[in-house]
């Protein structure tokens, strides 16, 4: 046994002496120091981790049977849209794989969404953490275009019309816009030529970038470390050996936790696939299983629940503008919405970091910023009606007022003081 | 300041939960009596199949309803030569499109399409082959109430009879069938039953696998709880 120990351990040495594998295992899990008092919300980080690398083994094996053609087969049925049923029904656990591979879509954003809110709570965008968030914000952005293009492959009633409607958004823009959402189609109406490229962006050039996001994001967390529910920075107390005092290393401590979360995960993820793939029309439109019809505009148009918030905030905007369409000044409001998060590390003045030690003004904004975030997420699936449009104008009125307001309540609210050290450790109750 | 909280994250559903509804009746759930699947499939065949295709189901895959290849061969097999061929229709797509106004659409995954707020797609299927009516202002003679204007004709009209529309916008038997209005609501609960059944065949495998994965990761929490806890022993 111990002839074979020596064996291996001159087989690292070999590695070591030309590849960083000892020095790369200790900075980033074994001798990597993460804050002791992790509690429920730190659990996301990991999990998104985990969904990224579901969508993309299942993605590969859904690639392997799927096939990006808009034209109809002998039966009058759009390949695409085929080559979808034949993997539910022919392929050897094909249903599984696309159950993993839809429900994935839509888990990656609750686990992305509670990781954001998590950041929000805690602060952790706060200084020396600021392009951890960028890169972060840079992720969802991803996210969000490698949603919007897998949406369209199906080739179903929802995801040619949603295209649609997203496309004709850029032909808002003032002078370029026909041009450019033509040119974004290849066509003049979502078709074929919309259709391979979307699906060449969905399974390689966002992905790619994704990934790339990803690491650059671990990358900025390991050099400054993870911020903590108390949002104090554990490096300012350190012992001889320079090791934080309230620090643990993340293996074994964090992968022994996060195994149990991802279990956790995996349990409320295969009841959703086993049990309610389409989540009630929320995961998988029940308008999308019927074919895309490009002569027959479905009554009412809803993007999937993720960008119902954004969209909201789209079809509130109902002023025109400076003589230009209130159309236009809707997707400027959309874009703001979702890249507004980007500047958080600069408009928060507050002296502490986390939920835990702000005064009540925050606590109410970002409670009220809560309660129009979903508020408007629901109204987003609805047609419109004036009360509804009324009721979203009020919404995305807050939704920016917590934003561009926060340099003045952050600075003003009356704050708990910090402590020196964290005040509990993770399996305790607070 | 919780409960306020959760209250206010609801009103939006309370205010505005009612719309313009569409009132379906609901479908019986056929899906684990493999006789009535069986004889849905035979009234799909035999009635549907003649214009609608179902062009992502194979014929052998009925085996799943508990058919053997013989059965379905000597049965069933009207519009293909092999077991392993997929339910498509001989008629021609432009034609089909000229006599009805509309290419009749493929039936495999209808009863997903069908489901809405209002109620699954086997409600909405089981309410709309029960409602048809006579209506001399359509080309075919047939109107529906839960589909205005629609262009298929009433194809099990014999079996139901002929139902006309009051003034009080309630339907009626005018002319009965040779089926009982109980008799022929069953038949159409099968047919139904087999749509749905077609609309996901592997939700019979899904459901009876799900509870075995769970059971398996319920075990793997209860290992992964007692290691973090004999990690996380020494911190405080």
């Amino acid at each position: 046994m111990s002839a074979v120990n020596a064996k291996l351990k001159d087989l690292l040495g070999w590695v070591d002496e030309r590849f960083p594998l000892t020095a790369n295992w200790k900075a980033h899990l074994s001798e990597y120091y993460a804050p002791k008092n992790f509690n429920f919300w730190y659990f996301f980080g990991s999990l998104a981790l985990l969904v990224l690398v579901l969508q993309i083994v299942t993605g590969i094996f859904l690639v392997m049977h799927f096939k990006p053609d808009a034209t109809l087969n002998a039966a009058g049925v759009p390949v695409a849209f085929a080559s979808v049923e034949y993997i539910m029904r022919d392929v050897p656990w094909g249903w599984l794989i696309r159950y993993m591979h839809s429900t994935g879509a839509s888990a990656f954003f609750i686990v992305v969404y509670m990781h954001m809110f998590r950041g929000m709570l805690y602060g952790s965008y706060r200084k020396p953490r600021e392009l951890i968030w960028i890169f972060g914000m840079l992720i969802f952005l991803c996210l969000m275009a490698e949603a919007f293009f897998g949406y369209l492959l199906p080739w179903g009633q929802m995801s040619y019309w949603g295209a649609q409607v997203i496309v004709n958004l850029f032909s808002a823009i003032p002078f370029v816009g026909p041009d450019l959402s033509i040119w974004i189609r290849g066509d003049y109406v979502v078709g074929d030529a919309t259709l391979n490229r979307f699906f060449a962006f969905h399974v390689i050039a966002v992905p790619l970038v994704l990934v790339g996001l990803v690491a650059a994001h671990i990358l900025a967390l390991h050099e400054v470390g993870s911020n903590n529910p108390d949002g104090v920075e554990i490096k300012k107390k350190k012992n001889a050996q320079g090791i934080p005092l309230d620090g643990i290393p993340f293996h074994p401590y964090y992968t022994v936790k996060d195994i149990m979360g991802v279990v956790v995960f995996l349990i409320v993820f295969s009841l959703i696939v086993f049990y309610a793939p389409e989540m009630g029309g929320y995961f998988l439109e029940y308008n999308n299983f019927f074919p895309a019809n490009p002569l027959q505009t479905p009554p009412h148009i809803a993007p999937v629940w993720y960008f119902t918030p954004f969209y909201s905030i789209l079809r509130a905007v109902t002023y025109p503008l400076f003589g230009i369409d209130a159309k236009f000044w809707g997707v400027v409001a959309m874009g703001a919405s979702t890249l507004i998060f980007a500047l958080l590390p600069w408009l928060d003045r507050s002296p502490v970091k986390s939920i835990r030690y702000r005064g009540p003004i925050y606590k109410t904004f970002l409670a009220a910023f809560v309660v129009c975030f979903f508020t408007l997420g629901y109204l987003g699936v609805l047609p419109p009606t004036p009360m509804r449009t009324l009721v979203s104008q009020i919404c995305s009125v807050i939704y920016f007022a917590f934003f561009l307001l926060m340099p003045f309540y952050s600075k003003i609210d009356k704050c708990k003081p910090e402590p020196d050290r964290l005040t509990s450790s993770g399996h305790g109750a607070h | 300041m919780k409960k306020l909280f959760i209250s206010l994250l609801f009103m939006p559903v309370l205010a505005w939960a009612s719309g313009e509804a569409l009132h379906l009746d609901r479908a019986p759930n056929k899906l684990n009596d493999k006789a009535a699947l069986q004889n849905g499939a035979k009234v799909f065949v035999n009635y549907c199949l003649n214009c609608h295709s179902a062009s992502y189901m194979r014929y052998n895959r009925l085996k799943d309803i508990g058919l053997t290849d013989q059965q379905i061969k000597d049965n069933l097999l009207f519009t293909a030569d092999k077991v392993g061929e997929t339910m498509n229709v001989a008629m021609w797509r432009d034609e089909a499109k000229e006599w009805f106004g509309v290419a009749p659409p493929d039936l495999t995954v209808i009863a997903r399409a069908r489901a809405s707020a209002d109620g699954s797609g086997a409600d909405w299927l089981y309410t709309y082959l029960r409602s048809f009516y006579r209506d001399s202002e359509r080309p075919t003679g047939w109107n529906n109430t839960i589909f205005a204007n629609v262009g298929m004709p009433h194809v099990l009209w014999e079996m139901q009879g002929e139902q006309v529309l009051g003034a009080d916008h309630k339907l009626s038997l005018a002319t009965p069938g040779k089926l009982k209005p109980e008799e022929y609501d069953a038949m159409v609960a099968d047919l139904v039953g087999f749509l749905q059944y077609m609309g996901e065949p592997a939700a019979m495998q899904r459901k009876s696998l799900g509870w075995m994965v769970l059971i398996f990761l319920g075990v793997l929490f209860v290992l992964s709880y007692a290691l973090k806890r004999e990690y996380w022993k020494d911190v405080h």
